[in-house]
């Protein structure tokens, strides 16, 4: 136990130091580390709680996923039915499914029509041999489509995605620094802005699906009579975002839609001077508004955002160049708002906020300041402790737990692992539970020494013996740490996370550093006596 | 120089010449456990035992009585930190400014400073956005008078899922840390070890409903730490019992484990000084964040944990028969015993 082949030694302190050395950036400025080689600029990140910062989770609406996919499997049965000239009635959509009535005599025909309509999940790689669309036959002639669990998860998952690009070219238009955006379980996803104070507009951006449609107004219909639902099927009544009027009865038929949309940006209108959004579109879109504006030549069209009409201006001549502007009674900030939203894309599906978390700048320099103290003070009180206990050996400890608190560092950086505040904590206690491993062993040796054991025999008997119970009791507390990384987040996770580097650290330097310091001293000093 | 970098300096210095005194060897020993200790731990169970049992019924009834103080973690709703600009919050206007919003009653504390006010509105009816509504009526009633220090607001269905993931984490790690310590030892060590861990748990929730701390995502935090902690110490005192049983083949059991316990005794109050005097520098100083966390984790670690190990841990062995084969079991365990010589 006491015998290091020098190799073995050189290997031990080499590791130690190297793990070390991971932790010199968090000491220089960042600016500074900066210019460093790529590998050697991985430092600690302070969490959101230390450095400031919002972090919201946004949740995707999965009944309107649902309800989007429900209604084109509707619209497709529609179509398939009549290329196939089967009488059909009540087709509609009822709870998690859509339902048909047919002849009985059609039902098989029907049935194989519409399983033609299903699509394997996962497009042609996918090889669960699963299909999006469940087609039932419910008896009486009455079809039942539905869609069943796992193609309804691969669909949140892909609106998941979409809307995590979206959400990054939105968040990043606001011009905030390293921004995080991830995936959270199946339809979640964390946006976390650090040093952002107050996140109302961060979440007003969000919360809107900026879906944009040109469409043509039906001035036909007077507004009084379409309120009270007395509408012609191929319109609706829509609300204006700024009344009065209180909203325009405009055609289902969208002319051009939102994607077709390659720039935007706020300006100020030329003659008037107000704020407005000028768009371009891309030649597809230019198309579809030039043939649509040359149709329709003196009559309204609407601009329609998320279901509301911003503005419904008449069309004075053909619109070719594709181009043009929006001007709705806008702010200066609404417009620029409106031109990131136009930018950045329409929303797959809606997005709420379920959980926001900020935590201003001064709190967050009083935690560090405050976690920073405790620390420390926390630390030297250990350290008095023992060496008033231990003495010589007091200070073996002491240097092992130096070792080790700098490795904590070193791999945390490594890891460009997070610090919290209660990660702080976290390694205060690792001191504490550090020095345990030095007092098992100390105890075990003076017990050996006690039993009639020589210095160097209870010494290494001591090591031999506690180091097993070393092991034994760490590996507990780790599966407490693992446990805990899994099922928390933020601050928490950052708890977990010192704590089980802290775990792996002091079982590293029990078994040896804090053996190598003792050896080297027993070869130095062939003690006599032990001073334990 | 701040007072706060006088002391770390001083006691940094203080740090120096213990080292050097230590390392010339002029330090007198400080001795906090005589060497030879020969406590009957294992006869107190007649009362350790009536009163954990007793203890643990307490917690339980003040869990369904007083219940856990829900923090917005699990309960969901807004919790914000402010500090007033002015230097001094004025709770009476605040909390008429804010009464009149119509979001049912909303808490507010003062804390720390003159300036600080912890603001709690409880969860809304109407689900998520119904939440994000009230934080922004809120913020603009209170505008600019004051700085938004903390904001956290937690939805329903969050709130739900961050209760259900904790107990499951908790549930979790008992199973993982049983599991472990049956393949390390026998069963019963793995089963005594488990009730030792359920009584921590039981104790320190009781201890929660009575404090009143919030109970949040931390908390749970704390509880598995205490765990972790309470366990280790366990563990120690449990391979010093495996070690004794493969040694003393014929010692009576109660003899065997105050043997084992009083040989381990130093270590374990040694240690646990060592972490609490860790743990009293983040009560102290660790600022308020963290302060429910550490005064949790004071309880649990350094009164529950140890007491625990001693008095329930070991002494338990004895009614799970821990050792009453030892005679047959001879053959078996003088192999290994000579490959460990």
């Amino acid at each position: 136990m006491l015998y290091f082949t020098r190799w073995k030694a050189l290997g031990i302190i080499l590791t130690a130091l190297i793990v070390c050395l991971f932790a010199v950036p968090n000491f220089f400025p960042e600016a500074r580390v900066k210019t460093w080689p790529a590998w050697a600029q991985r430092r600690l990140v302070l969490g959101l709680d230390l450095q400031g910062g919002s972090s919201l989770q946004l949740e995707v609406d999965s009944n309107y996923v649902k309800k989007e996919k429900l209604d084109q499997i509707r619209d497709d049965v529609r179509r398939v039915l009549r290329e196939a000239k089967i009488v059909y009635t009540g087709l509609v959509t009822k709870g998690d499914a859509v339902e048909v009535r047919v002849k009985d005599a059609d039902v098989q025909t029907t049935l194989a029509k519409l399983r033609d309509l299903a699509q394997p999940i996962g497009g042609l790689m996918g090889s669960s041999g699963q299909r999006d669309i469940e087609v039932a036959d419910a008896g009486g002639g009455l079809i039942r489509l539905s869609i069943p669990e796992p193609a309804m998860i691969d669909r949140l998952r892909k609106t998941i995605e979409q809307s995590i690009q979206i959400v990054e070219k939105r968040v990043n238009e606001l011009g905030t620094v390293e921004p995080i955006i991830q995936r959270q379980g199946n339809d979640r996803i964390l946006v976390q802005v650090p040093g952002l104070q107050d996140p109302t507009h961060l979440k007003e951006l969000l919360g809107k699906t900026a879906k944009m449609e040109f469409r043509m107004v039906d001035p036909s219909v007077p507004l009084d009579q379409a309120q009270q639902g007395g509408l012609p099927p191929d319109t609706e009544f829509l609300p204006a975002a700024t009344p009065p009027p209180p909203g325009y009865v405009v055609k289902k038929q969208v002319l051009v839609a939102g994607g077709d949309l390659t720039d935007a940006q706020a300006t100020f209108d030329q003659r008037t001077n107000e704020p407005v959004v000028s768009f371009k579109f891309n030649t597809s879109g230019a198309r579809k508004f030039a043939q649509a504006t040359q149709e329709n030549v003196g009559l309204p069209f609407a601009i329609i955002l998320d279901n509301k009409v911003i503005s419904a201006p008449v069309i004075r001549e053909p619109i070719t160049g594709g181009q043009g502007q929006i001007s709705g009674s806008f702010t200066v900030q609404s417009a620029n708002d409106l031109a990131i939203l136009l930018r950045a894309g329409a929303l797959p599906a809606p997005l709420t906020v379920v959980e926001e978390r900020t935590v201003g700048p001064g709190l967050g320099q009083d935690s560090i300041e405050k976690g920073e103290l405790a620390a420390y003070v926390g630390s030297i009180m250990v350290v008095v402790f023992m060496l008033l206990t231990y003495r010589l050996f007091g200070v073996f400890a002491n240097i092992a737990v130096c070792i080790n608190v700098a490795m904590i560092f070193g791999l945390l950086s490594l890891l460009s692992a997070t610090l919290t505040l209660p990660g702080i904590a976290g390694i205060v206690l690792t001191v504490g539970i550090a020095v345990d491993s030095n007092v098992l062993i100390y105890e075990r040796i003076r017990e050996e020494l006690r039993g009639g054991r020589s210095p160097i025999s209870a010494i290494d008997a001591g090591f031999k013996r506690a180091l097993a119970t070393i092991l034994d009791s760490n590996i507990t507390t780790f599966i407490a740490a693992a446990v805990l990384f899994m099922i928390g987040t933020g601050p928490v996770r950052g708890f977990a996370v010192t704590l089980g580097i802290g775990i792996i650290t002091t079982v590293f330097t029990a078994f040896t550093m804090t053996r190598l310091i003792v050896a080297w001293w027993v070869q130095w000093k062939r003690p006599k006596t032990v001073p334990i | 120089m701040t007072t706060t970098q006088l002391v770390l300096i001083s006691l940094g210095v203080l740090i120096a010449v213990l080292t050097v005194v230590s390392v010339l060897g002029l330090l007198p020993s400080l001795r906090i456990v005589p060497d030879d200790t020969h406590f009957d731990f294992t006869q107190f169970r007649r009362i350790s035992f009536p009163i954990s049992a007793t203890l643990s019924i307490i917690a339980i009834v003040l869990f369904f009585t007083h219940g856990l103080n829900f923090g917005i973690d699990f309960r969901g709703g807004t919790l914000m930190e402010v500090r007033a600009k002015s230097g001094t919050a004025d709770l009476a206007q605040m909390r008429t400014t804010l009464g009149s919003l119509g979001l049912g009653e909303v808490q507010l504390q003062q804390f720390g400073g003159a300036a600080d006010v912890l603001l709690r509105v409880a969860e809304q009816p109407g689900g998520d956005k119904a939440q994000q509504e009230a934080v922004d009526k809120v913020r603009a009633a209170l505008g600019d008078s004051v700085e938004y220090r903390r904001v956290e607001v937690v939805g329903p269905r969050v709130s739900g899922e961050l209760l259900g993931w904790g107990m499951a984490g908790l549930m979790l790690a008992i199973i993982a840390i049983l599991v472990y310590l049956w393949f390390r030892f026998e069963w019963q060590f793995a089963l005594g070890a488990m009730i030792a861990n359920v009584h921590d748990i039981v104790l320190t929730i009781g201890f929660m409903s009575i404090s009143q701390v919030d109970f949040d995502l931390t908390s749970i935090a704390a509880l598995l730490t205490i765990l972790g902690y309470s366990l280790n110490d366990t563990v120690v005192i449990y391979d010093r019992i495996r070690e004794m049983l493969r040694r003393y083949k014929k010692m009576p059991m109660p003899q065997l484990l105050n043997e084992s316990i009083n040989s381990t005794l130093s270590r374990s109050i040694i240690t646990h000084l060592t972490v609490t005097l860790a743990l009293l520098a983040l009560l102290l100083f660790g600022g308020h964040a963290i302060h429910s966390f550490t005064a949790v984790m004071m309880f649990g670690v350094v009164l529950v944990g140890t007491y625990t190990s001693i008095f329930i841990a070991a002494p338990i062995l004895i009614y799970l028969g821990v050792g009453e084969h030892r005679e047959d079991a001879r053959e078996e365990a003088a192999p290994a015993k000579k490959n460990k010589a």
